[in-house]
Parts: structure tokens; sequence; C-alpha cells
């Protein structure tokens, strides 16, 4: 009975560190999680687009979300992931730190984004959920990977 | 109705094979082929696409191919002679035909007007009084109702149009069945037979028996699902079906026997002669006013679902069978009347498949390539003994995925043919309208081109041969004068000639005359006056946009496009247009293009430590270039002089915003043409293999970037970009070039600019 009325209302998201902080995104977005692989860099791009992946013979951009929110470039290291996610016919990657769990919350739980100054993180965050350890962004995938990734195509 | 649709849709798909047929026929009859084989063919495909309009109810179009198809009878019967002039008026028939084909298709309406001008012609070559309205029952003895009588004698291989009346279901055409003459002679038998669960146990299929008798004589299959229990007593392991057969057939009963020899023992069988009641008659599904799912399928070689392989398969398929016999489906199977053209090496048979089906397969295809490439990689780098069991499985893998990505290549891949038929049509037209006279020769036309590209090169080349014989060829006084045959004529050729398709328009006119061009280019601001150019340059000066030399602008290729189109629309696919021309001889256009769209012959350069791509085609030379070849223009542009020229260099990596090259390396150059058709030097550090690569768009998942086209994947998994030579070289700040130049599509979708 519990099961079935909080499942009416839940959403599930997954949360991962990105330039130390955690940040979510809609489970329903979300592919695969895949191992960090080399990319070739793309000419023009900006220092958020690491460069392009090939996914099974899809190529797919690698965004790295320390840096298209200010964090700075993530460190390399052999235990960072990328998550491969979709957002209507565009499949991207987003590079993180580590991917920590999947948050299954009820929407009241899920905040507005606190009104700060910094424009690119508001624009790129669609609330805020409170966890243990404090709070979890959730990332409007949309404006992460268009806001700057992308000319007009 | 869906299915009236896909029957349309496939009387359309047969109407478009039927005119090229007849294209084809008549272009051999111009050629002098007199042969009574060609002349049938042309009749027969008049008459097809004149049967199956009828069952649409396409009157005009059935009128006008009637009187098309008496004259055409009356040519076979000698009764009129075939001149030149009879020749043309069959032409432009044709033609006239091919329109209100594809007008009844878009379901627009001709004016009657045209067509009575081209019935006008056609009765003037019968030697007639044009009648008030040609009718398709009127005095032809060969054409009563018939037509779908006749069609099985006639086309025994091309069963699809017999077929369509019998689906429509008009009454008028359905009724005479020409099944009925043939079990006229015919014993009937009554076949009861119910498989027990063993049958299908042992993987036996009903429906394969019942292909088996079809074979025999006319079938009709009755299922009786009256045994089935209700859902709560259902045993997906049970039988309940059974069937009843009325076969007429000429054999004895042993070969009925023979069919079911080998589910003896797993079926109750009863097979007994017929009682004298007449075997039903073989009305059309629709005819008999049922809605009979099974049997909608337009060509009868498609065996309605006489039966699911088991009952369990059935249950699950639909929903249960209601008790009522005439819902219950019905397994209906019609012998098709022996196959008369069998032996004479009729067309090939054919598969119609949804193009979606043979993309997805092309780009599985594609990426098994690269894990094979990937393996290939790998297995290598384990630096195993050479006679390892292992290299020899991938080298065999190596060749067995080649020859699948050929075959699937293949697939997409048709013969020019088509297009090529489509231009005799325009040289007519084109030839009409310019009072000149021309005909057109192809050769090649097996040449095999993908799909798109074909689609892609019909305007370019119409554009051309409208050229041609607008531009090219002189009037025909001025041939006369000259020396010439009055009559003009256009080549087309097409051929393979490594790993591209070559495509030449050839006239034999008077040749450009480069005098009149360098004066309008002068005129329009194109070049300086004192612009000191070649011959080749001169020629070349007709693709730049916004040019056309016809003195005044004519409604048929002067519309104030020009050949730039033609070129724009070539690049996008990849190829490029060149021009020779020699004067009083003629003008050559020669279009160069990519086999396919999907795979392109790559050299794999390196770019400030990154491996890329460039297009072979767009490679004209690479060259390593000696100290002083290298001179300093300006405060830092470099140029190259080469045989006596200066070409500007431009430093692919600077483009690409990369880091600068170490100077001092002797760096290695890729001679490219620019947009202007002038020469220019990327700079790279070194080319590092030359291969097939499989072109991935990045745009459906990152956006373009400029000088950029593609990507592909490496044989070590690794994404290598491939680069756009023509935006490099106008990418670089000329001043007048915008900096964020439209990319071309990487696989040579829409480009803008057309």
């Amino acid at each position: 009975m519990q099961a079935s009325e909080t499942n009416r209302s839940d959403v599930e998201f997954v949360t991962f560190f990105a330039g130390g902080q955690s940040f979510s995104l809609d489970i329903t977005h979300v592919r695969e999680i895949r191992r960090w692989t080399a990319v070739t860099p793309l000419p023009h791009a900006p220092k958020e687009v690491l460069g392009v992946m090939n996914l099974r013979g899809s190529v797919i951009p690698i965004y790295d979300l320390s840096a298209r929110f200010g964090l700075g470039p993530t460190p390399e290291n052999p235990r960072n992931v990328v998550v491969v996610a979709m957002i209507e016919n565009q499949t991207v990657g987003l590079l993180v730190e580590a991917v920590s769990e999947i948050l299954s919350v009820q929407r009241a739980q899920i905040q507005d984004t606190p009104d700060i100054r910094s424009d690119t993180t508001r624009q790129s965050i669609t609330g805020v959920i409170p966890i243990d350890e404090g709070m979890t962004r959730v990332i409007d995938l949309a404006a992460v990977i268009q806001a700057k990734g992308r000319q007009a195509a | 109705m869906a299915t009236m649709n896909s029957i349309r849709d496939t009387f359309y798909e047969e109407c478009e094979e039927l005119l090229e047929a007849l294209a084809e026929g008549l272009s051999s009859m111009d050629a002098g082929a007199q042969d009574s084989e060609t002349l049938n063919a042309v009749f027969r495909a008049v008459h097809s696409i004149k049967g199956g309009a009828g069952a649409f109810a396409l009157n005009a179009l059935v009128a006008f191919a009637h009187r098309f198809e008496t004259v055409l009878d009356g040519i076979r019967s000698d009764r009129i002679e075939l001149t030149p002039e009879v020749m043309h008026t069959l032409l432009r028939s044709a033609d006239h035909l091919a329109d209100q084909v594809e007008a009844a298709r878009e379901e627009r309406v001709i004016d009657p007007e045209t067509t009575d001008g081209f019935l006008a012609n056609l009765n003037a070559v019968l030697g007639e009084d044009a009648p008030a309205s040609p009718g398709p029952g009127d005095d032809d003895p060969c054409f009563g109702f018939a037509a779908v009588t006749l069609d099985f004698g006639d086309l025994g291989d091309d069963a699809a149009p017999i077929d369509l009346p019998d689906l429509t279901g008009l009454p008028d055409l359905a009724a005479p069945s020409p099944a009925t003459d043939a079990a006229a002679a015919t014993t009937g038998y009554l076949i009861r037979f119910r498989p027990l669960p063993a049958l299908y146990a042992n993987g036996h299929d009903p429906a394969l028996l019942f292909s088996a008798l079809a074979d025999l004589g006319t079938l009709e299959v009755r299922l009786d699902t009256s045994a089935l229990p209700d859902w709560a007593a259902f045993d997906p392991a049970d039988a309940y079906l059974s069937w009843t057969i009325r076969l007429a057939t000429a054999e004895p009963e042993t070969l009925l026997h023979e069919a079911f020899e080998f589910v003896e023992g797993l079926c109750v069988l009863d097979i007994g002669p017929e009682a004298a009641e007449p075997a039903e008659p073989h009305l059309p599904a629709a005819a008999a006013g049922e809605a009979v799912p099974a049997s909608a399928g337009p060509l009868p070689a498609e065996v309605p679902v006489a039966a699911p392989p088991t009952p369990a398969a059935e249950a699950l398929a639909e929903p249960v069978p209601s008790p009522a016999p005439a819902a219950a489906p019905r397994a209906k199977r019609e012998a098709r009347p022996a196959d008369e053209d069998g032996g004479n090496g009729g067309p090939k048979p054919t598969l119609r498949v949804d193009l979606d089906r043979v993309d997805r397969l092309i780009n599985a295809v594609g990426e098994l390539i690269i894990n094979q490439a990937m393996i290939e990689q790998s297995v290598l780098d384990l630096s195993l003994n050479s006679d390892a069991e292992i290299i020899t499985h991938v080298e065999d893998y190596r060749l067995l995925a080649r020859d699948l990505q050929e075959a699937v290549m293949a697939i997409r891949a048709q013969p020019v043919k088509p297009l090529f038929q489509r231009m005799s049509r325009i040289v007519r037209e084109a030839a009409e309208a310019t009072g000149k006279a021309a005909r057109l020769v192809t050769s090649g036309e097996g040449t095999e081109v993908d799909k798109t590209v074909i689609e892609r090169l019909a305007d370019p080349l119409t554009h051309m041969i409208r050229n041609a014989v607008d531009h090219g060829l002189e009037p025909q006084a001025a041939r006369i004068a000259a020396g010439k045959d009055p009559e003009g004529t256009i080549r087309l050729l097409a051929a393979h000639r490594s790993g591209s398709v070559i495509i030449t328009v050839r006239d034999d006119g008077a040749g450009l005359n480069r005098a009149k061009i360098r004066d309008k280019a002068v005129a329009k601001g194109l070049i300086t006056a004192e612009a000191d150019l070649t011959d080749s340059e001169v020629d070349n000066l007709l693709f730049l946009p916004g040019f056309s030399t016809a003195d005044k602008v004519s409604n048929l290729s002067g519309r104030g496009v020009g050949l730039d189109v033609v070129k724009n629309a070539v690049a996008a696919l990849g190829g490029r247009v060149s021009i020779a021309s020699v004067p009083g001889e003629g003008t050559e256009f020669t279009i160069s293009l990519p086999l396919t769209l999907a795979v392109m012959d790559g050299m794999v350069i390196s770019v400030a430590g990154q491996t890329m791509v460039i297009p072979v085609a767009s490679v004209i030379e690479t060259i390593r270039p000696g100290p002083g070849d290298l001179h300093v223009l300006g405060t830092q542009e470099k140029v190259l002089s080469i045989r006596g020229r200066f070409l500007p260099m431009i430093d692919v990596a600077q483009c690409l915003g990369l880091p600068a090259r170490a100077t001092g390396e002797a760096p290695l150059l890729l001679l490219v043409e620019t947009e202007n058709q002038s020469q220019c030097a990327l700079v790279v550090d070194a080319v590092l293999d030359q291969r097939q690569v499989v072109i991935k768009g990045l745009e459906s998942n990152y956006g373009a970037i400029p000088g950029v086209s593609a990507a592909t994947v490496l044989g070590d998994g690794q994404i290598a970009l491939i680069l756009d030579a023509e935006a490099l070289t106008s990418n670089r700040g000329l001043g007048d070039m915008p900096l964020s130049r439209p990319v071309p599509h990487p696989a040579g979708a829409s480009h803008a600019s057309l």
C-alpha cells in the first residue's frame, strides 16, 4: 500500500558529483553510464565541450559538467565517468567525477532554485533537492548543452 | 481505406516501371529497332497502364492510353508506317501519358485541351477523324472488358496489374473470372484436413501444405474454427483448427495424397471427389462484400495467411474468433496461371522494401565495419605470432565484413537508366522550345549509383541538358553552314572510374565562346578587364553565381540561375563538376560523384597532433615543398610557388584554432581547389593513410563546426573529424567571406544554397 502511494508522486533522479558538488538529472534522460575514454577535441568549441566520443558508432559530444558550471575543468582521474543522456533526439555525454545514487523523491520535495546572482547557474538548474549531505542541484539538460555548446545549426 | 491506398501506391509504383519500359522501348524504336518484341513491350506497357487506370476510374487517362494503344496496334499490324513524324508523336504521347499518370497520382486534373491536342496528334496518325469521345470499350477487337483476361495472356510474369482490378472490386471488371475457365477442364476434389497436435509438434505448417496443393490447381481453403473452445478451456498445445479444401485440378488424385505424405498419421485426412455442385466462382474478395483481411495483399504471390503455425500463435495473434464462420479468417488462394513468359528471360524478380529498413541495415553494417576494424587493431596490438589462429579468423572477418558492406551498399545502388530516360524527354522539349533539332545519345545506363545521388542529380542534370540544347547547340542554319549534321547530338554518358561515378554531358555545338564569357564576366564585375585567365579559368567563370551567357533570358534555361546551381548541387553530393570545350566541336561537362553517401574515400592526415580525414576527392595533389618554394607575402601570409604560379597557403591547424605547428619542420601541402576555381594549398603535418571511411554526422548531436563536415570512427575506435576543404579555404578571412559560412551537411543533405 505504502509503495503504491509513493510511486504516484515520485520522481527519480540520478545524482552525481561534478566540481565537488552534487548534481542530479531526471532518470528518464539517462541512457547509460560509461567509463571515460579519450575524446577527439572539436575545433572552435567552448571550453566545457571536451570533444566527441564514439558510442557504438554514434558520435556524441562530451560536456565537462564542472567546467559548464564554472567550477573549473574536471581533473583527470580514471574514476571519472560519463553519463550518457538523451534529450529529444540528441545524445550527449556529461563528464562527472562519480555517480552516487538514484534518488527517489516526491515532487513536492523539489524546491525552486534560490534567487542567486549567477545567471549561468540559475538558467541551467531547475531546482534543488535537500539531501542528507546538503542539497543536490537538478540540472536542466537542454540548457546545459545548448547555452553555449551549440552553434546555430 | 488503408488497403485501397496501398493498392493505389502499388499501381503508381508499377506505372513508374511501365513508363520506364515504355520510354525504353520507344527509344530503341527511335534508334531503329523494328522488331515485334520491342513493339510488343511498348504496347504492353501502355496497355497495362490503361488496365490499372481503368480500375481507378481514371477515365481521361484510360481514353488517352487507349488511343495510344490503337496507334501502336496499327504499327504492329503494319497498317501504320513508322515514319519519323509518327515516332515523334509516339514519344510526345508517352511524355503526356507520364504527365497524366503523375497528375492522377497527385490528384490534379490535366487541362483536357492539352490531352485533346495529343489525342488529335494520335488521331492524325491513325488517319481518321477524332471520335467524339473514345471510350475504353469501343471497337478494338482485342480489348473488350477483358483487360483482365488479356493481361493474363500477355503478362504472365507481371502479375500485379492483373490483380488490381480484382481487388478494387469494381463490379464490371470483376465479372469475368479467368479462373473459372481454368477450372472447366478439371476435376474437383474436396479435402477435409484436421491436424492433430502432433502435426504442429513436428513443425509442420498447414500453410505450406496448402501452397503445395495450390501448385496442382485452383485452390480454395476454408478454415473451420468451430472446434475452438472457450478461452477458459483453451489449451495452447492442443489443435482445434480444421480446414475444408476445394481443389480443382487436372492432376491425378495420387498427387494430392503425395502432398500430404509427410503429415500422414499426424492429421485426420479425407480426400474425395467433390459433389456435382459447381465450384464456387472465384469472386474477388472485395466483390464478395466482406472484408477478408488476409487477402488484402496486392500480389497474388503473397499467400494470405492460411493458418498460423500453431494454435498457440493463433490464440496470441487474435482474440477468440467469433463463432460466425463468415468472420473467421478465411484463407483463399488462386493458383497463378501457368507462367508462360517464364522462359524468355523476363525482368528479374525484385522486392520492394521500405527505404528506412535498408538505411537501418546500412547503418548497422557501417558500425560492424568499425567494430571489425577495432577488433583487428586489438588483435594486432597483442603482437601474436602471425600463424595464430585468431589472425586468420580476423582476416576472414575483415573479408566477410567487406563483402557484407558491398552487398548492402548494392541494395541502395540503382542504375542511372531511369534518370537518363527522363533526359530524353528534356532534350525533346528543349529542342521543341528552341526550334533546334536535337537527339540524345546515352551510354552506360547500367552504371549503378546510390539512390539518393540519383534523385538529387535529376535537377542539375536537367539543367545541364537544357543548357546543352539551348546554349550548346547552334541554330540549325549555323550548323548547316558549318557543315555539321543539322540535328545536334547531346551525349549523356555514365561510367565508374576508380571509386567514383563519372557522368558526362557532351554536345556537338559550337563550343564555348570564351571572348564572350570574358566580356560578360568583366561586365558583371566578376573579373577585372586586365585579368589574365587561362582558357580553363575562363570556362570556369560559368560556374560563378549569377553568371548567364544567354543574350536574352529564354524561359528555357536562362532564368537567372546559372551553372553555379549545378555546381552547388553536385558539391552537396560530395562531387565536382568540370568543363571542357573545343571551339567548333562542342562542350563537355563532367560530373564526378562518390559512389555512395555513407562511405567516402578519405585521406587520413595528421594536423597538430590530431588525426583527421580529408576527402580524397577534394585533394588534387600532395606536395612536399622545398625551401625555395615558400615565400612570404605581406607580413606573414605565405604563398607557395608551383609551376610558375603562386598559391595561397592555409594552415589547417590555425584555421581550426589548434596550436600552431612547430616551425622548422617541413610541412606537407595538399593542393585543393577553392570555391572560385583557383587552387590553394592546405598545410598539414603528415598523410598517414588512405582508406574508406564511414561518414557520421555531427549535427544531430552537436551542431555545425566551421571547416568540419562530419566525423568518422577510425580503426582504434577514436573519432576523426572529416575536414571540409572548401569551407577551410573560404573561411580564412579573405575579407569578403563571412567567417561562419554554413557548412554543408555531412551526408550532403539539402544545402541551403539549393
